[in-house]
């Protein structure tokens, strides 16, 4: 078993978020060398502008200066390749990154998808679906868009910090110390700013969060509040929350809104120093006017990247807290994979042995102590009971969607155990309440029980569902394009396309789940046709509500608090005058 | 946008300071190099230490005032796109609160949900990002264009052919990526619609074995993602490397320009002009940049900004009328007068020429398939919806012509969906009646059978409730809104659908005890099972939204062939 890695450190989730780029990190190297060149044409830009202005300062004194206007004509040429050439080096620079990261994030979706069909059942019943859909969607949104920016921006910055630096300092030491001393100043105020404004903004996500959960919860349960007529009360607590929202993201913004212009002019600060002490320097005659000038332009330059750095780290932050919850997700422990030497029942039959089986989903809990039964092949098996006794827990483990804690599950004498997962639950044809079908049209639906089946195989299993005649209503039949859900159908006809998926496979053994309230009279007797029809001569499981099935069945599993208390036909439990007497009395005496 | 621009007329004062401190802000950035260029032009050549000082020192003074300024900006501008988007969002809540089930039908919670939340928030982000770039350039602009002119008019003609120029460019690139956009968003819908489903349907598709049939899906649209992005990202990336050409051209055709008409024509510039008009210039692009920005955003915002302002423009079409009614001679009555009901859009009524009468201690049971319009019967009568024809009477006054606040007093609705509120279970009891004292919660509580599984809960009456009352198992939850109306002591008891979470036994229970509470009052059952109505007084059986039999179990057997369809459907022959 692998043991569950915890992503303590902020450090190490970001280095295995590079680890992600590291089949391209040619690219990424080429793309690095590419924005530094792009940097240092950028970076000596000026200077040739500045070579221009002194050359076109001759041509406008002296008139016709041959030579002076060949020169200025030659540093505008050398001015503009070098901002061509940034730009281009830039441009390609960029589109790599793209490529890096898109190529990332691709790889990391895929890595995500693959997780989701690797991880056990357990997983998905025991963390809530919200939770994990937010892993593996908005988390990997926050990735994918935070990363693409922030590593430009990164080495954009850090370039033109460092040759900035290098220039100002060539032209004058002491006018960089005098630029730049005000620099760390403010660079520590930032900082102590961004905590703060952190602090707030984790605030306002806060009661971002509780104001959503409220305007979901009273907008949903809207007919509630008007029947009781408490619209002020419910007003007045959302005034309440909603003001609370106000102030912590007035905050938050104002914070994060004053980096700029303390950077900006922390840097116009510098600015006003280097003009006093440059024109002092040049007055005693240490530098020339054209020096002053461009040494200021590059000053002007260096609070930008400064900013950026600084409202950067918030983007870090938040990528580096999605990025961990992402590998958090890739860290769950996996399916126990499939026997190496799979076994395969010589013939089919559809026998099914429960070999004094004991389950608990917890490890400390036990739910079912000792299940011993043989079921024959053809035979039906009526799982009833209270609702909430745990009736599937038997189909989780009859289709290894769970392991047995001890004893064995054997199909015509094999241990499922001992099967490939994929053909174990090829076996089966299921039926559950919960139907689940997806946002394509119902011929794709009902082709999802085996995707090999022509148009004519789909139509034939429609009609032995009973689902033929409603589908043809349908707008575009069995093209009709069922959304997110099923939605735009009503829950019978949702079931009747699930009878025909699980039918077009032709499975010998099924475990179905009878319709209840929820269905409308006309509809749950054809659900019922389609249920008959599919079990003749299979053997079934069956979630059994409806009296006519429990007394068909050849066996009955009574079950209560998670566990198979009692097991027989309907007959003897009835002699038994169990538990399993007491409910079918509680359920259908009193109608008399 | 037209909602914002009024929410923000609310902020004048805080706009007008924002106008002020931005121009401060730009005039701080503005005097420096011009401040340089008197140090450059007068000083330095004089040798004129203390001017250099004096000069020195404004420029200091300045920078305070610039930085001053500028978070001066940042709060005002914090406070007024914080503040728009809070009052929004206040008026949206309170207007949906009054809405009837109409307009919530018409538009979808979830989609009020995201208008509430999502789309007030955009307008705040646009807002905040845009109130200073959006009073800031236009200044630069006039700033610049001024100062530019009144140094040179003949090199300020380089802006006829920058501009739009830049213009042309940013729109050609506008034309590639918006469309490019919308696409990406919904290929990412599309990703996490695939998503969603895989976590839904993961039992399905195990079972299956559709594991690698899934994953080629997924992989696909994967692909076809990362390539639109990857086309996305190269067009918008143009924008600044060809920014960064046209720029430096402009400043060296202004260069240019001033040589040759130095040479050819005999104008005379200092070099000192000539570098402040190509600073001025940068200032108007700079400028036109910033103003793309949001011009960028703006549809976004304005998209939102137009979901928003429906809601607000929707007025709810139940209303109270002018002079209201009641009536406190009589106590629990409730009459349909051939009531019928379509609802908006649909071709068919619902409910068709409905009519019957209850009278205090009676119970009315309604019965039928699920589709057929029960629960619209009982939303009638707390005027959830209104009556397209009929009357819906309760106390021989038309519900129409009540204050709702009376109309609903008298009535106690337990709705199909259990819905609770997070709080605690005291609080959700009181929501009922919000005068209930402890002996009157207890009471309730007891009749609806829940006063043993309260107690055994942590904290008893104070347990807290989580959203949507998901710590609840459904039957509680239906047990507590029962317990909910009860506390109201109504008139009339609506229950729709309320008691199929429970067990046979506790439903009986309940049943029994509600009978004594409900002694003067009318009772209206919506239900599933015939074991819940069998004792009823009056049983509706509806099929199709039409009346398919109305009178006593017995009577129903004997008459109507519906219930005895539904009936055989519930039991099996020898249960009759």
């Amino acid at each position: 078993m692998i043991k569950k890695k915890k992503t303590s450190t902020q450090k190490g989730t970001y280095k295995r978020l590079f680890s992600y780029m590291k089949p391209y990190r040619g690219k990424l190297i080429l793309a690095v060398i590419l924005i530094m060149l792009a940097n240092i044409a950028y970076a000596l830009a000026p200077l040739f502008m500045g070579n221009a202005t002194n050359f076109l300062a001759l041509v406008l004194e002296n008139g016709r200066a041959a030579q002076a206007g060949a020169d200025f004509l030659m540093f505008l040429a050398l001015m503009g390749g070098a901002y061509g050439l940034n730009s281009v080096f830039s441009y390609i620079g960029t589109s790599l990154i793209v490529s890096v990261t898109e190529n990332t994030i691709y790889d990391l979706r895929k890595k995500v998808d693959y997780k989701l069909s690797k991880l056990p059942l357990n997983y998905y019943d025991t963390n809530s679906y919200g939770d994990i859909l937010s892993r593996i969607t908005n988390d990997v949104d926050t990735v994918s868009s935070s990363l693409q920016q922030s590593i430009y921006q990164i080495l954009n910055a850090f370039f033109t910090i460092v040759i900035i630096l290098i220039i100002m300092l060539n032209i004058s030491g002491v006018l960089t110390f005098v630029g730049l001393a005000a620099i760390p100043v403010a660079l520590l105020v930032a900082s102590k700013i961004a905590k703060k404004s952190k602090a707030k903004f984790d605030a306002q996500q806060k009661k971002t969060g509780e104001l959503n959960g409220f305007v979901e919860e009273y907008y949903s349960g809207h007919n509630v509040v008007t029947v009781f007529g408490r619209e002020d009360t419910v007003i007045d607590e959302f005034e309440t929350t909603n003001e609370d929202l106000y102030e912590a993201s007035k905050e938050g913004q104002f914070l994060s809104g004053t980096l700029m212009p303390i950077m900006q002019n922390t840097t116009n600060l510098g600015y006003a120093l280097v003009c006093v002490v440059g024109a002092i320097i040049a007055i005693l005659g240490g530098l020339s006017i054209g020096m002053i000038q461009s040494f200021t332009l590059y000053l002007r330059q260096f609070s930008q990247p400064l900013t950026q750095v600084m409202q950067i780290t918030n983007i870090i932050q938040s990528t580096g807290s999605a990025a961990a919850r992402i590998f958090e997700f890739l860290d769950e422990e996996e399916e126990v994979p499939d026997t190496e030497n799979p076994q395969f029942p010589k013939e089919l039959k559809g026998q099914v042995t429960f070999d004094h089986i004991r389950f608990g989903y917890l490890p400390h809990q036990t739910l079912i102590h000792d299940l011993d039964i043989k079921i024959g092949a053809g035979e039906k098996t009526a799982i009833v009971g209270p609702t909430g006794a745990g009736k599937t827990t038997l189909i989780n483990l009859i289709m290894r969607f769970y392991d047995v804690r001890s004893g064995g599950i054997k199909i015509d004498g094999v241990d499922i155990r001992d099967m490939e997962r994929k053909r174990l639950r090829e076996i089966f044809g299921m039926v559950l309440q919960d139907t689940w079908l997806y946002n394509g049209t119902i011929m794709e639906n009902i082709r999802y029980g085996k995707l090999s089946a022509t148009d004519e195989e789909v139509m034939e299993a429609a009609k032995k569902a009973r689902a033929d005649a409603f589908i043809r209503t349908l707008p575009g039949g069995y093209n009709f394009v069922l959304q997110e859900g099923a939605s735009n159908i009503a829950q019978g006809q949702r079931q009747l396309l699930t009878i025909a998926r699980a039918m077009l496979n032709n499975p010998p053994i099924l475990i179905l789940d009878e319709a209840t309230s929820s269905v409308d009279t006309r509809t749950e007797v054809m659900i019922q046709e389609a249920m008959t029809e599919m079990m003749k001569g299979k053997t079934s499981f069956v979630i059994a509500h409806r009296l006519s099935t429990i007394k068909d069945a050849e066996n009955i599993l009574y079950m209560q608090d998670g566990d198979i208390l009692e097991v027989g036909n309907h007959e003897e439990l009835m002699a038994k005058d169990g538990l399993y007497a007491k409910l079918y009395n509680s359920q259908f005496s009193d109608n008399d | 946008m037209k909602c914002v621009f009024k929410e923000l007329g609310r902020y004048k004062k805080e706009l007008l300071l924002i106008v002020l401190t931005v121009l401060g802000t730009t005039l701080s950035a503005l005097g420096l190099p011009s401040l340089l260029m008197r140090l450059i032009d007068v000083a330095i050549p004089n040798e004129d230490m203390a001017m250099v000082l004096r000069v020195g020192g404004f420029m200091i003074a300045l920078v305070i005032f610039g930085l001053l300024c500028g978070v001066a900006t940042s709060r005002l501008s914090a406070t007024v796109s914080m503040g728009v988007g809070r009052n929004l969002r206040s008026k949206i809540f309170e207007k949906v609160q009054y809405f009837s089930q109409t307009e919530i039908d018409r538009f979808s919670a979830s989609s009020l949900i995201t208008r509430t939340n999502n789309d007030i928030s955009q307008v705040q982000v646009f807002l905040n990002q845009c109130l200073r770039i959006a009073v800031q350039a236009p200044i630069m602009c006039v700033c610049g264009v001024v100062l530019a002119i009144s140094s040179s008019p003949q090199l300020s003609g380089v802006l006829v052919i920058s501009i739009p120029l830049m213009a042309i460019v940013l729109v050609a690139i506008a034309k590639i990526a918006v469309p490019l956009s919308t696409k990406i968003q919904v290929k990412m819908d599309r990703i996490n619609l695939v998503m969603r489903e895989k976590l839904t349907g993961v039992r399905v598709i195990r079972a299956f074995g559709t594991v690698d049939f899934e994953s080629q899906k997924f992989e696909a649209i994967n692909r076809d993602y990362q390539k639109t992005n990857k086309k996305l990202q190269r067009t918008t990336n143009l924008v600044m490397p060809v920014l960064f050409i046209i720029l430096p051209l402009t400043a060296a055709l202004v260069m240019l320009m001033a040589a040759n008409q130095s040479l050819n024509k005999g104008i005379d510039y200092t070099i000192g002009e000539v570098m402040a008009i190509i600073q001025y210039i940068m200032q108007i692009m700079m400028a036109v940049i910033m103003l793309t920005m949001v011009f960028v955003m703006l549809p976004r915002a304005s998209t939102a900004a137009a979901r928003a302002k429906e809601v607000l423009d929707t007025e709810p079409s139940i209303k109270n009328k002018e002079n209201t009614k009641d009536n406190t001679q009589k106590r629990g009555y409730l009459t349909f007068k051939n009531v019928s009901f379509t609802y908006p859009g649909a071709d068919v009524p619902a409910i068709k020429g409905l009519s019957f009468e209850a009278k205090p201690g009676e119970t009315t049971a309604i019965i039928g398939g699920t589709g057929m319009g029960k629960s619209t019967v009982v939303n009638l009568i707390p005027r959830l919806y209104d009556v397209t024809e009929g009357q819906v009477l309760v106390d021989d006054v038309d519900v129409r012509d009540y204050d709702m606040e009376v109309l609903r007093n008298k009535i106690g609705f337990v709705p199909q969906k259990a819905v609770l509120f997070a709080g605690t279970i005291d609080s959700n009891i009181q929501f009922g009646d919000r005068n209930a004292d402890e002996d009157r919660i207890e009471e309730a509580v007891k009749i609806a059978q829940s006063y043993d599984f309260v107690m055994k809960k942590d904290g008893g009456f104070n347990a807290p409730i989580s959203q949507g009352g998901t710590n609840c198992s459904g039957g509680q939850r239906q047990r507590l809104a029962i317990a909910r109306a009860i506390v109201r002591k109504p008139e009339i008891y609506v229950f729709d659908d309320s008691f199929s979470a429970l067990d046979f036994k506790t439903d009986k229970s309940l049943r029994q005890a509600l009978s004594k509470e409900t002694e003067d009052a009318t009772v209206v059952i919506v239900a599933q099972r015939i074991s819940t109505i069998i004792d009823a007084d009056r049983i509706i059986v509806i099929e199709n939204g039409q009346v398919a039999g109305m009178g006593t179990h017995k009577e129903l057997l004997e008459t109507c062939d519906v219930y005895k369809e539904i009936v055989d459907s519930q039991m099996s022959k020898e249960e009759k």
